[in-house]
């Protein structure tokens, strides 16, 4: 992570990133250049911080995802979260807060937020039937809700400037250029704390693997195991894409990279997850400012480009998908 | 463990799926639920593995209402093999034997000796071992059903809940799989469609047909023609062989009975052999 701080526009040597750094979390220790100081611990550092946040987070929400709703193409996206959250942030980059009186005062992050979490409770509320969860239910209730909000957003859209469109499309895109340190409390305790509960939860998200039925006879309480992990899954994921907006395709790859690795138990699953999500998401971030220096791309086009072909490679090896 | 059920109603979707059923299995025998298909059998082994909440009638292990019990202290007493195949891939074998250890820890259990004691002994009972590390997706038929029977036994159970455990295997697999269970001693009840195997197997029979038991007790006082005949809709008799193995031999035309008798139709007209033509 400090090396992915001491490259970027400027390049600045690591061992002066690592001075700058420990000056401002020991508070001892030489000033050095005002500029590069800056660059580090204002710009880069939060950055770089956030990036492995995100990347954590929808990395261990599509874990989940895909073991709760026993379906592999399960993650944010897929489940409508994703949709909710766009719909929240192009409402108010495209009204602004005028029209909107309430929702404009959360600002793009809030807005995303809220839209993340009601996509969720909406796919939730369609998705059971007589208080059962079911998993195909589930899906298609995301898929529907998701496309039905896709088309919302892109009505707002046509209303939009270039100008404004241009914001929707980087924000639609992701990114983790606008991280600042005062986001990251948030962020950091969510994940985390996300990632550990989810963790603990591990043995029993093992049992819904040997079917729903099968998980009951083992003990667990399958419906309630549903929703109480549908709830953590929908503040995580919508946490992260409010502050970075919609990074595709992590949520989705991550977790099948690690699975077809070190296998499926996920009390070993979710933390490596985690870690190879952040790492990935830092990697990606890198590349986004400097492929193209001094300009940036979004961090979406290259989490896919950058993934699918290592990911189709990891599925062509691994012979266990061909008897399912 | 005994498993007592009593005065059981179950109705879904506004159909009724079981009628006033009783059944009983004393400590250490083995109970099979026979009956045709849609009879009710996974439906009432549902309420026994506390999946399934009965609105009139109750189920006990062990003398306790099932639903007096938490989920985790009922999946102590009892372990079931399903047919609900799930989504194991990436999970080795000796992982999902551990799977049987979920009811004996809360969230923040960790695996003690305990747990390793028991999967192994399931492991090396099941003799899953030469696979152990093989992941479950890649396994034949026959050695599946002898991982899933290792969970359940890893799950150290009083009662075993098995629904349809020899479907689909080649018989040496069959024979192979009821004689470990006959070795468990733990108290079985296991649906099974094969009434010879069933008879194999298991020390009583319950029937059920159109959600009511319809006769429940020993294998030969039960499989008595006129109740093939009545609930199965087949001409056949059961004996016990002298090797000890009870037999069951069905008619040739079994569906005769199946459907009210008919007058005698006319002889269709031989169709002649065309002359060969050459």
């Amino acid at each position: 992570m400090v090396v992915a701080v001491s490259i970027g526009a400027v390049n600045i040597p690591v061992a002066d990133v690592w001075g700058i750094l420990l000056r401002h979390v020991t508070g001892r220790g030489a000033t050095g250049d005002p500029a590069l100081d800056q660059i580090v611990w204002t710009f880069r550092a939060p950055r770089v911080a956030l990036a492995a946040l995100v990347g954590a987070g929808l990395a261990v929400a599509g874990a989940v995802l895909q073991t709760l709703v026993s379906n592999p193409l399960a993650d944010p996206v897929v489940l409508g979260f994703s949709y909710g959250a766009s719909l929240g942030a192009v409402l108010v980059i495209t009204l602004g807060g005028v029209a909107l009186g309430g929702l404009g005062g959360l600002g793009v992050s809030g807005a995303a937020f809220v839209g993340a979490l009601a996509a969720g409770a909406l796919v939730f509320a369609l998705g059971q039937r007589q208080g059962r969860l079911a998993p195909t239910r589930l899906v298609l209730a995301g898929v529907a809700v998701g496309y039905v909000l896709l088309s919302v957003t892109s009505f707002v859209q046509l209303l939009a400037t270039p100008t404004e469109l241009r914001t929707v499309m980087f924000w639609m895109l992701g990114s983790v250029a606008g991280a600042q340190w005062s986001q990251l409390p948030t962020v950091t305790v969510v994940v985390l704390t996300s990632t550990v509960v989810l963790t603990l939860f591990g043995r029993r998200l093992n049992a819904l693997l040997a079917g729903d039925e099968s998980a009951t006879a083992l003990g667990v309480d399958v419906n309630r195991l549903r929703a109480v992990l549908l709830v953590i899954s929908a503040l995580l994921t919508g946490t992260v894409i409010a502050v970075a907006g919609g990074v595709g395709f992590v949520g989705l790859m991550i977790p099948h990279l690690v699975r077809l690795t070190t296998g499926a138990d996920h009390r070993r699953l979710l933390p490596l997850t985690a870690l190879l999500g952040a790492i990935y998401l830092v990697l990606v971030d890198l590349l986004s400012r400097t492929v193209n220096r001094p300009n940036e791309l979004p961090l979406g086009i290259l989490t896919a480009l950058l993934g699918a072909p290592f990911f189709l490679w990891l599925l062509r090896r691994n012979k266990g998908l061909d008897t399912v | 463990m005994k498993l007592t059920v009593d005065q059981l109603h179950i109705t879904l979707d506004r159909k009724q799926i079981l009628r006033d059923v009783h059944l009983e299995a004393a400590k250490g025998d083995i109970v099979g639920l026979v009956g045709p298909n849609g009879s009710g059998k996974s439906t009432l082994l549902r309420t026994v593995y506390r999946s399934l909440r009965p609105a009139d009638g109750v189920v006990r292990v062990g003398g306790d209402d099932v639903w007096e019990l938490s989920a985790r202290t009922a999946a102590r007493r009892t372990a079931a093999v399903l047919q609900d195949a799930g989504t194991t891939t990436g999970l080795t074998v000796t992982e999902i034997v551990a799977l049987g250890r979920t009811p004996h820890h809360g969230l923040m259990g960790r695996d003690g000796a305990e747990d390793r004691d028991a999967v192994a002994e399931a492991v090396e009972r099941c003799g899953v071992g030469p696979f152990a590390d093989r992941d479950y997706a890649t396994l034949s038929g026959g050695e599946r059903q002898r991982v899933l029977l290792a969970r359940a036994l890893a799950q150290r159970p009083r009662l075993l809940v098995l629904d349809e455990l020899t479907n689909h295997l080649d018989i040496r697999a069959r024979f192979e799989l009821l004689d470990l269970i006959r070795t468990t001693g733990i108290t079985t009840l296991a649906v099974l469609h094969d009434l010879d195997l069933a008879a194999r197997l298991c020390d009583h029979l319950v029937v059920l047909h159109e959600g009511a038991v319809v006769a429940a007790g020993p294998v030969l006082e039960v499989l008595t023609p006129d109740l093939l005949r009545d609930v199965f809709g087949v001409r056949g008799a059961t004996e016990r062989h002298p090797d000890g193995v009870v037999r069951i031999t069905y008619a040739a035309q079994p569906l005769a009975f199946a459907r009210e008798p008919e007058p005698e139709p006319e002889p269709d007209p031989e169709p002649q052999p065309e002359p060969a033509k050459r």
